[in-house]
């Protein structure tokens, strides 16, 4: 497996587990096992079967340039609780941007309103878990000097206009976050984490004699330190690759329209894992009978070539977390296997309700948010052809290395992915280049028709966002080169 | 001190620790959620939170920052942090405020806020959220299953204050009642969704109809085949007429325009669309979604005239954009708490055509009548457009069956030329509104 690692990391030496008093929580707010003990009791006053507690501190800061000026910086920190009752299937929550006891009290109220009758737990022994550490970055880049990551957008912006003269308008922006989680729930489980975040773009346009403009996007990054974008994916490589691009596609003929044999390339095409199964085996909605996978484990979804999984403990990873937001460790779940669906991704709700093992999925945007099964990375696992070979086996058809963003709907499985990097295969090469266009399919029906899968299994870049629910979270995705031999294709010729 | 008392102190520290120019924001807000699926209660949320940001100059230079943290030294973090960060950025020589004499708001009830929503008890709103749903499961026995119901509801306000002597806030309120069915035949499910949204409980509509017409969506989905790859006329329900103006509206943001990221770019005074199409956004419309007194940055809202028969008009700007461009700001900033103002609009919608929706399906023999639209597949640089696609097929000007699993594509300037039909359906729901649109000829892909 070809997982790219960042660079050097800055020694491995975060501690792998420590005391609630030594945690971020029990230092800066003194927070303590007593108290956690309280606001659950408080939680569970009117009969609740479970509840939760979650802290959470974000510092943010972002710096972009455009036009070759820094015009922007921004940095800031959000703080608050979020307090969950469960009775049955129904989930109460409150939350507080104020970590007063009588405010977490209060919300503790609000929140087990939700149930009736007499409190059925009297006494919470909370118990720490041992923790582990995928990104054990020392100095997180949200605690680095301000300068050295402005200088990041700089680069990229000399970088993406020394790359070619058509190049000319260049906007870069570098983000980051530190992320501080406190976890406490009346199953008698404390978990903490410390979650890094960073990741820089690059955005150009490209214009020829008279022309219509063209773009180009790159972008990566992770749990990271900051020297992973100093001297390993370094702001030039992003640079040059959107600048890369945008020049393709002034060259770029029409899309065609209609069904034909698609090749994707390895890396971000694994978007079409994420829209075609993931967000389908997600257990919410297959609970409910909603989604399009609802009742099909141990059936055949895809070719026997496919073997998908989703696999939050990569080191370093954007989609990747220690513990996920119910305080589960997350781990490596196989989604599909050999083309029979395996299992879904559960949350603590869900699982309860299935009787199902935990998969570590639960995943939040912030205090103010009700979790539930997300993705983390997913990726599909390489096979034994070579990527020059698959392309050769096409006689006529459409070679996609690129993607912008895709959706799906659930229910009925049908879902989208927009190429926004292609070119027609003709007689099994590379011809032109074509506009961006979107990719049509069917979730269960799509994956039978792949009929090859390269060894060359890639991991995106780290630059991925997921949406559910007005819900955002960060995730990875990831492919080798695969032949699908029957999709749809959007374009215009 | 009062929260707008408090963005008022916030920029006078912001001036004492030497910021030449600032502008403070802070929001408060309070949300209630109430879901229920198959009948029972699913979730219930409630809660509120505070938070502030602030933007400073020095000479040509910005910084910003944010916080929840709204004690003496949660504040006075912001602060500090906000000027720490203009020492790194780079001048520009167009960063700034509005003038004093753009400053200002508009006098008057708008309407954003109603005690009625505040007034709405717990139990209340869990029955109405549960009759959405009943209606929906109780239209045909193929609605057998549901993503549920939900009755939604927000209180808020916003301070804002600048050291152009600016300071002034606004209150605004909303409820929102959905319904999610799904219907199934037995081999295939498919689900849509019906809402209502309004700023008072007296403008939302009744639970039964929200669920009826949610039912019917997900009813009319079921048995939908794959067409024909095909050039003919699309039709855009209202639903998904709106997504036209989105396009639009990326398309004459002051952002993408000084940037000549945006196909209508230097096209002023052009005909850029078919003289059917006259677009208006409007921020002065009392109780409607993209009212408010004041932009972002506090500039009056106004009504802009964007595309009129045809010929585009107006870009819609914010200070800083304006100056870029040589204009005027047309009162559209928009932000989250701090950072460069961005572009917002405000009620944005089309002018209503002269012809009946069913008209305008009666003189199609053959096209598709979208419903729905999934995926991103839209370059407002280029105009391209390419998205996924839901719907009826029309055939001899009547809908015949359902379609899915089809893309759409063309280019958004063709297809601004090209619509042929603007319907007379004109309705908000939201802060975009549009009528149905009938477009002459796109590609549909399908087998």
């Amino acid at each position: 497996m070809n997982v790219r690692r960042p660079v050097p990391l800055a020694g491995e030496c975060y501690p792998q587990s420590m005391g609630l008093q030594d945690s971020f929580f029990g230092q800066k707010f003194g927070i303590t096992e007593r108290d956690l003990e309280r606001y659950l009791g408080e939680a569970l006053s009117a009969g609740g079967d479970y509840a939760d507690l979650y802290f959470e501190y974000v510092a943010t800061s972002s710096i972009s340039i455009d036009e070759s000026i820094i015009k922007s910086a921004n940095q800031g920190v959000s703080l608050g609780v979020g307090v969950r009752v469960i009775s049955g299937e129904r989930t109460g929550y409150a939350y507080s941007d104020d970590l007063s006891p009588e405010k977490i009290m209060h919300a503790a109220r609000v929140a087990a309103h939700i149930a009736s009758g007499p409190a059925k737990i009297d006494k919470i022994g909370l118990e720490e878990k041992q923790g582990r550490n995928l990104y054990p970055v020392v100095t997180a880049p949200t605690d680095t000097d301000l300068k050295e990551r402005a200088a990041l957008v700089e680069r990229a912006d000399r970088a993406a206009r020394a790359y070619d003269a058509r190049i000319f308008q260049v906007q870069a922006a570098y983000a980051d976050s530190l992320r501080h989680v406190l976890v406490a729930a009346s199953d008698g489980s404390i978990s903490h984490d410390r979650q890094p975040l960073a990741r820089l773009s690059v955005a150009v346009l490209a214009k020829a004699n008279g022309g219509t403009p063209q773009r180009g996007y790159s972008g990566g990054g992770g749990r990271i330190a900051l020297e992973y974008f100093q001297t390993g994916r370094t702001p030039e490589f992003f640079a040059q690759e959107a600048a890369r691009q945008a020049v393709m596609q002034l060259a770029a003929v029409e899309a065609p329209a209609g069904e034909m044999t698609v090749v994707l390339g390895p890396g971000w095409p694994g978007i079409l894992l994420h829209e075609a199964v993931g967000h389908g085996l997600e257990a919410d909605f297959n609970r409910k009978g909603v989604s399009a996978f609802s009742n099909r484990i141990g059936q055949q979804v895809a070719s026997p070539l496919c073997t998908v999984v989703d696999d939050g403990t990569i080191h370093n990873r954007r989609g990747s977390l220690n513990m996920d937001d119910e305080g589960n460790v997350t781990q490596r779940n196989v989604l599909i296997e050999n083309g029979v669906l395996r299992g879904y991704l559960q949350d603590k709700l869900s699982s309860r309700i299935l009787g199902s093992a935990s998969t570590g999925s639960g995943r939040r945007e912030s205090y103010q948010h009700i979790p539930m099964p997300r993705m983390t990375n997913t990726f599909m696992l390489p096979g034994e052809s070579e990527p020059g070979d698959i392309i050769r086996s096409v006689p006529r058809g459409l070679y996609c290395s690129n993607f912008g963003g895709g959706q799906v709907d659930i229910t009925s499985g049908n879902f989208v992915f927009s190429a926004s990097e292609s070119y027609l295969i003709e007689d099994g090469k590379l011809t032109r280049p074509v506009r961006g266009a979107t990719l049509i399919g069917n979730g269960p029906e799509a994956l039978k028709y792949v009929s090859m899968v390269g060894n060359d299994l890639k991991l995106d870049e780290g630059i991925g966002i997921c949406g559910k629910e007005g819900q955002s979270v960060p995730v990875g995705v990831g492919i080798p080169t695969i032949k699908v031999d029957k999709m749809t294709v959007g374009g215009t010729a | 001190m009062n929260l707008q008392e408090l963005a008022g102190e916030v920029v006078r520290l912001a001036l004492n620790e030497g910021a030449t120019d600032a502008e403070c924001t802070i929001s408060e807000g309070e949300e209630f959620s109430a879901s229920v699926r198959m009948g029972e209660v699913e979730s219930l949320k409630e809660a509120g939170a505070r938070g502030a940001g602030v933007r400073v100059l020095k000479g040509k230079r910005s910084g910003s920052a944010y916080t929840s943290d709204l004690s003496r030294d949660g504040i006075a973090r912001m602060v500090s942090s906000a000027l720490e960060l203009a020492a790194i950025t780079s001048e520009d020589p167009h960063a700034g405020l509005p003038e004093a004499s753009e400053l200002g708001m508009i006098d008057g009830d708008l309407e954003l806020y109603c005690d009625d929503v505040a007034q709405l008890e717990t139990p209340f709103k869990i029955e109405q959220a549960r009759q959405a749903e009943k209606a929906a499961l109780d239209f045909d026995r193929r609605i057998a299953n549901s993503e549920g119901a939900s009755f939604d509801s927000h209180a808020g306000a916003r301070y804002f204050a600048n050291s152009r002597e600016f300071s002034a806030s606004y209150r605004t309120s909303s409820c929102s009642m959905s319904a999610v069915p799904v219907a199934s035949d037995g081999e295939n499910m498919e689900r849509d969704y019906w809402f209502s949204v309004a700023r008072s409980y007296s403008r939302l509509e009744e639970p039964d109809y929200i669920g009826r017409k949610a039912a019917e969506r997900a009813l009319r989905r079921l048995g939908a085949r794959k067409v024909p790859t095909q050039r003919v006329p699309v039709v855009f329900e209202p639903r998904t007429a709106r997504s036209m103006l989105d396009h639009i509206f990326e398309a004459v943001s002051g952002d993408s325009i000084y940037r000549k990221a945006s196909f209508l770019t230097d096209k002023i005074g052009e005909q850029v669309a078919a003289v059917q199409l006259t677009v208006i956004d409007d921020g002065t419309i009392p109780g409607l979604f993209g009212t408010s007194p004041f932009d972002d940055e506090g500039v009056p809202s106004r009504r802009t005239v964007v595309i009129e028969r045809g010929v585009l008009k107006s870009y819609l700007l914010n200070s800083y954009t304006a100056r870029k461009l040589g204009l005027k700001t047309t009162g559209n900033a928009a932000r989250g708490l701090s950072g460069n103002a961005g572009i917002g609009h405000g009620n944005l919608f089309i002018a209503n055509g002269a012809q009946k929706p069913q008209d305008i399906l009666r003189s199609i023999k053959q096209g598709l009548y979208v419903t729905e639209l999934i995926g991103f597949g839209v370059n407002i640089v280029t105009g391209d457009y390419s998205r996924g696609a839901v719907g009826l097929w029309i055939e001899n000007g009547e809908l015949a069956y359902p379609v899915s699993e089809v893309t759409i594509a063309g280019n958004l300037g063709e297809m601004l030329k090209g619509i042929e039909a603007v319907g007379s359906d004109l309705e908000f729901r939201g802060s975009v509104a549009a009528p149905t649109l009938m477009i002459r000829e796109m590609t549909v892909s399908g087998h």
